[in-house]
């Protein structure tokens, strides 16, 4: 039972850690880069706005340091629920 | 020495090192056939999931649709942005729960999570259709790439380009695809970003591309923004702005993500993640391979703007220190006898290119000849319509570096770089296909007590016919190669990503649901397809023409993917929750999923 506990939390600490990772993601791509492109659009970079550094730089950007961090966090999560390879 | 023998000698060498390379790792077993032994490094399994991924259509065709993109180059993002934001859900949703699985392919886990046989085959049809399709958009570009360089059509390039694929999947497996790949990686993106340095260096005199398209323009004195120079010539010809948002948000969004959920559903690429050793190194390993993948992506958009602007400021010289209008289209005597400009007769070669001097002045005028302002302007000029007849989107990046007179070898380097791209994915997606009928439908269904030596012969054989089915429908492709192959992301995207994520997240989705999800959405999103763009892809067989206005809620059949996935997601759920609930036994594989601890090397017995 015990085993059964430690293992919930474990998955309530990655669904956590996904959740969030994924509404950055989904920010920096779909909310920057797409829908919110008009609001960001006074934020001028390089003979463009923000939105479309965004769509066509930035996302790729984030995305990266979000797998990174994930893969981080999450081996340091494995190990303090025991659960490491 | 002429530019055709140094291509042969190039691409030859770059060959000569790809079988060298599948000759000494050949597979000599079935689990080095499927999965390389488990024995790849991270970084190196990273790398070569980036070349297994940057196909074609990344390589070829993908700068070159956002360059001319009709609607502006900014509308075209959703390919950045989808071809990469997969990787998240992939590293965050899927790799590490299927290589704690530890199978050898994707209907192995989908039949042995919804434990039955029908969902196995279910999702084996599913994997079919999605491979055959990508297989066509990347003979499309290996056709393309082998035309240019041999000079011979498109046709007799593709036959060609089926023969090497051939030769070199079948007798490679897994751990010779691997090593061949990451060579083919280092081969592709030195052949990539090369003359992106060089073009970034002309026109921006910054030395890296990503920062070059951010930056000023050069050639007149760099006292304005290198976008902004872009937006203005191409409006001042009547073209839509570069970077203006002018198409449908909604269509956008969608084939945006139909991209990205399609990405993480891919087959060929989920593969991947069960040749590393740990489930800590599937999440490292798709970080390492979208590092392999930004260095390409984040220069894809400097090589389609800066490509877009040379070629216009090629057919109007005036256009680089002024405005293109005030002085005159470039000349037929220009293009036939100046050496620079060699490279448009060579291209209108291969077909990908044709001009046309329609009122006989003797120059070439480019411009856009439906814009009602530009066609007041033509009236007054006597032009008689865009004398650039066609400039083909896969013939972009190709020509890139001769139309900005770059040396040969660099010329040379992006056809080696081009067919690089397209053979590597070719190869993955044809083992794909082929463990999917020799190990899920042979081994899986038919004969289980085939042998290992049957096998692998049932898998290349599947390989042989799978070319031949993708060559013939590569003749007459639907689409340019990314458009295809964005059809291909769709429908993995509303099929194999839902069930895969249900499977490891919800103990709730049943067998029955599984596989009334994946069905449906199969289904949907293929007649979607298949009323825009001909049953099967068969020319002549479309039933609805593909025009925004015909499509429903103007959603373009690339982007159906994301509701074809919502539907499946509704359907398992809703089938699920009126049948019989998950055994318990399956509860305990999916615990045992998701959990690191106790990940043993792949097998492929139960």
């Amino acid at each position: 039972m015990a085993e059964k506990t430690s293992s919930n939390a474990y998955w309530d600490a990655n669904i956590r850690i996904i959740s969030i990772c994924l509404a950055i993601w989904f920010l920096c791509s779909f909310g920057f880069g797409i829908l919110l492109r008009p609001m960001l659009s006074g934020i001028s970079v390089g003979g463009t706005d923000l939105g479309f550094w965004f769509a066509q730089q930035g996302s790729i950007l984030v995305f990266l340091v979000l797998i990174f961090f994930y893969a981080w966090k999450m081996n340091k999560v494995d190990a303090e629920h025991g659960v490491e390879e | 020495m002429d530019q055709y023998t140094l291509n042969l000698l190039v691409v030859g060498a770059s060959f000569a090192l790809y079988i060298g390379i599948a000759i000494w790792a050949r597979a000599g077993s079935t689990a080095e056939f499927y999965a390389a032994g488990q024995g790849v490094p991270p970084v190196m399994n990273g790398m070569a999931t980036a070349a297994d991924w940057m196909s074609a259509a990344s390589f070829i065709s993908m700068a070159g649709i956002i360059a001319l993109a009709p609607a502006g180059g900014y509308t075209q993002s959703a390919f950045l942005m989808g071809w990469t934001g997969g990787y998240v859900l992939l590293a965050l949703l899927l790799a590490p729960y299927l290589r704690k699985f530890g199978k050898f392919t994707v209907p192995e886990f989908v039949g042995d999570r919804f434990y039955s046989g029908g969902a196995r085959l279910v999702a084996v049809i599913c994997l079919i259709v999605i491979s055959v399709t990508y297989v066509i958009g990347q003979m499309r570009g290996v056709g393309v790439t082998f035309a240019r360089f041999l000079e011979v059509s498109t046709d007799t390039g593709l036959y060609i380009g089926a023969a090497i694929v051939f030769a070199y999947a079948v007798f490679g497996g897994m751990k010779g695809i691997t090593y061949t790949q990451v060579a083919q990686y280092c081969v592709l993106i030195v052949a990539y970003t090369i003359p992106a340095i060089f073009i970034s260096l002309s026109l921006t005199g910054s030395f890296l591309p990503q920062l070059g398209l951010f930056g000023t323009y050069a050639p007149s004195g760099g006292d304005v923004a290198f976008l902004t120079k872009l937006d203005q010539v191409v409006v001042e010809l009547g073209f839509t702005q570069y970077t203006s948002h002018t198409t449908s948000t909604l269509n956008m969004f969608l084939f945006t993500m139909s991209l990205m959920i399609g990405t993480a559903g891919l087959p060929h690429v989920i593969i991947r993640f069960f040749t590393v050793p740990k489930v800590a190194d599937a999440r490292w390993s798709a970080g390492w391979a979208l590092v392999f993948i930004a260095l390409l992506y984040t220069v894809a958009p400097a090589v389609g703007s800066m490509a877009r602007l040379n070629l216009t400021t090629t057919f109007w010289p005036n256009a680089v220190a002024g405005q293109a209008l005030e002085g005159d289209a470039i000349s037929l005597e220009a293009i036939n006898t100046d050496p620079n400009l060699s490279w448009i007769n060579t291209w209108e070669n291969t077909g990908l290119l044709a001009f046309e001097d329609k009122n006989g002045d003797g120059l070439i005028q480019y411009y856009n000849d439906a814009n009602p302002a530009m066609q007041a302007i033509a009236a007054e000029r006597g032009w008689t319509g865009n004398e650039l007849t066609k400039v083909d989107n896969d013939m972009m990046v190709l020509a890139n570096p001769e139309i900005a007179q770059l040396p040969g070898w660099v010329i040379a380097l992006v056809a080696a770089g081009g067919l690089a791209a397209a053979l590597s994915t070719a190869a993955g997606l044809l083992l794909a296909i082929s463990s999917a009928i020799s190990h899920d439908l042979i081994k899986g269904s038919i004969n289980p007590n085939i042998s290992e030596k049957g096998e692998l012969m049932a898998a290349r054989v599947s390989m042989a016919f799978a070319i031949v089915v993708a060559t013939w429908l590569g003749l007459n492709p639907p689409g340019f190669a990314a458009q295809v192959v964005a059809l291909a992301f769709g429908l993995a995207a509303a099929t194999i990503f839902p069930v895969l994520m249900m499977g490891i997240f919800s103990k709730k989705v049943n067998k029955e649901g599984a596989i009334a999800g994946m069905l449906v959405g199969l289904i949907a999103t293929s007649v979607y397809i298949f009323l825009y763009l001909g049953w099967f892809f068969v020319p002549g067989t479309a039933m609805l023409a593909n025009t925004p206005d015909a499509w429903l809620f103007g959603i373009a059949p690339a982007s159906f993917g994301t509701i074809g996935a919502i539907l499946n997601f509704v359907t398992a759920y809703v089938v699920s929750s009126m049948t019989r609930p998950v055994p318990e036994h399956i509860q305990e594989l999916v615990e045992s999923i998701r959990v690191p601890k106790g990940a043993g090397a792949a097998t492929g017995h139960h």
